[in-house]
């Protein structure tokens, strides 16, 4: 019997959108609509794709994706099917809105519950928009599993997962056992595959599983009263511009000039 | 009170000593008083130091597990958290903060919030600043629950000066915590040269390297400047450069005097693991990169005509 490996999404702001397009909307607490498309977040393709690894090599039978949003991440959860998830689940939070991360790791903690039998969850470091890094973190604290954060690889070698991580000063290779919480971040070899044209056509036609947080117990003042934190207002920082270019064709010349500049600001 | 927390050792890091500077701001502000919690091998070293920074309280939780788990330091760092009171729990944004957080936060039934860079009391309110959307804005947030367990980023606030002084230091036996997780190999990273985080001088590369023969002059670069060598994700994601040097929102976060940017294009996440840099020096052949809209001195140029050029000025320089 292989693993259940839960993966927990965020669909985001696409974090490539640039500095000078980013405005904040009429609220004052959240980005302006329209400055940018929606991506499946850059640490959960990281994520995912540790898990279909697992998969690959036999050590998972079965990769579920679960987010807590509205409809419109649909679209990320038709990605993951499209490179092989084999089940995805929306927990419809529309009506919601700003859910921070205690509230997100709740939801998502018992969506895991009812999935069951989960053996490994599986979380991106962060989300690429609000940056939290707490909601693997909190997910692991609620179901009550020890958690390795910064995983980049995973194997499964007779009943132990070895993972390899980024630790404090270098790679390290950690043995645990399932139940079990990863947290995961970029790495050469964790880069999401691209899908196959006829997975994505199939992943058009298979069913999205829908609950709501009801379904899972929460009511709406249950849901509210979780909540960590506030934010109060966004703005966007100040940013100097007053960039010296050092020019000329010659290398030498250019190189000269740079290291005497860096002098005289008595920074070298 | 206000309780700095983090592993010990025998002095006080800079990242503990910013945070001794955000605890005075609060103490401050709220009227509160600042305690110095240390969990790890050498605890009760660092608590008694805590006193030079004019802490009057400390616990120390002599911890030596052999796992290399997090879940021991979590929980040790709780069972203290809980004896000092804590209001408020200040963990640097380091390897430690970032897993420790949140959990520790959900333990002692508090809320957690990543990535400080300021703080301010505003009639009684805490309000915290933190970078969000790879640093493209700034969220001020409050939080509703006691503790708040806060990681600060490094090179946001001033290193508070050692003074003289003497803390009171209670000595706690740690609790043991068995997680069946171990770290059963550790590859050791960068021998020589200063670490990213403390490095005067940074020179990093990025995907415009287009390989990574390009990070051996970046090194050679460093080393005669007594610098680290750093990489942007894209770079690290090519496999070019070790995940830990990468620099950035989810990487190290630097506050070297002088950081060569080379062929970095500027990405907001890279952006901000750099705004602590005095200065930040630019090598791109885009002229539009927007490295150079935060860059002191910036040169367009293919770094592969300029990096031999620059060493040899260097080289120079130093005879």
């Amino acid at each position: 019997m292989g693993l259940h490996v839960a993966v927990l999404i965020k669909q985001v702001l696409d974090p490539e959108v640039p500095a000078a397009r980013f405005q904040i909307d009429a609220s004052g607490k959240r980005p302006a609509a329209g400055i940018a498309g929606e991506v499946l977040g850059p640490y959960e393709r990281n994520a995912l794709e540790v898990a279909l690894q697992l998969k690959d090599a036999g050590a998972a039978e079965k990769v579920s994706v679960i987010t807590a949003d509205g409809q419109e991440a649909v679209e990320s959860l038709r990605k993951a099917l499209a490179v092989r998830a084999d089940q995805a689940v929306l927990v419809d939070t529309s009506g919601h809105d700003d859910l921070d991360p205690a509230q997100t790791a709740e939801i998502l903690a018992r969506a895991v519950e009812k999935l069951g039998g989960v053996d490994l969850v599986v979380a991106g470091r962060q989300a690429g928009d609000w940056d939290h890094g707490q909601v693997g973190y909190l997910v692991a604290e609620r179901l009550g599993w020890p958690c390795v954060s910064l995983v980049q690889r995973a194997e499964l070698d007779g009943g132990v997962l070895r993972l390899t991580r980024q630790g404090p000063d270098g790679r390290e290779v950690v043995e645990a056992r399932p139940p079990l919480v990863v947290t995961v971040t970029n790495d050469e070899r964790n880069v999401l595959r691209l899908p196959r044209v006829q997975d994505l056509m199939a992943s058009r036609r298979q069913p999205i599983t829908q609950w709501s947080p009801a379904d899972l117990g929460l009511d709406a003042a249950a849901l509210a009263d979780l909540a960590g934190g506030e934010v109060l207002r966004l703005r966007i920082p100040e940013r100097e511009s007053q960039c010296e270019f050092i020019s000329g064709d010659d290398p030498a010349e250019v190189a000269a000039t740079l290291v005497r500049r860096l002098k005289e600001l008595k920074l070298l | 009170m206000i309780v700095i927390a983090g592993r010990g050792g025998q002095e006080l890091s800079r990242a503990q000593r910013e945070l001794v500077t955000v605890a005075r701001r609060l103490a401050g502000d709220l009227g509160s008083q600042v305690a110095y919690l240390a969990v790890g091998p050498e605890a009760e070293a660092a608590a008694r130091r805590a006193g030079a920074f004019g802490i009057g309280r400390a616990v120390a939780i002599e911890l030596n597990d052999a796992s290399g788990a997090v879940e021991p330091i979590i929980e040790n760092l709780a069972q203290g958290a809980r004896r000092l009171g804590a209001s408020v729990v200040l963990l640097a944004a380091d390897h430690l903060g970032v897993q420790a957080g949140p959990r520790l936060a959900a333990r002692l039934g508090g809320s957690a919030l990543n990535d400080a860079v300021d703080v301010r009391v505003e009639d009684g309110r805490v309000i915290w600043t933190r970078p969000v959307f790879g640093g493209k804005a700034l969220a001020d947030v409050v939080l509703r629950r006691s503790p708040a367990v806060v990681t600060v980023r490094s090179g946001a606030f001033e290193a508070a000066e050692e003074g003289a002084g003497e803390a009171a230091v209670d000595v706690l036996e740690a609790v043991a915590v068995d997680t069946a997780v171990r770290v059963v190999q550790r590859e050791e990273g960068r021998q020589e040269g200063p670490r990213l985080e403390e490095a005067r001088v940074v020179v990093s590369g990025g995907r415009g390297l287009g390989g990574p023969e390009g990070f051996q002059r970046l090194a050679e670069l460093a080393e005669l400047l007594g610098g680290a060598v750093g990489a942007s994700l894209a770079a690290v994601d090519e496999g070019w450069a070790p995940p830990e040097w990468q620099v950035g929102q989810t990487g190290k976060m630097v506050a070297p005097d002088v950081y060569f940017a080379v062929g970095i294009s500027g990405a907001s996440q890279h952006l901000a693991g750099i705004s602590g840099a005095k200065a930040v020096v630019a090598i791109n052949k885009n002229p539009d990169a927007p490295i150079f809209k935060v860059a002191r001195l910036g040169v367009v140029m293919e770094y592969e005509k300029l990096l031999p050029a620059l060493i040899e000025a260097v080289k120079r320089e130093l005879a």
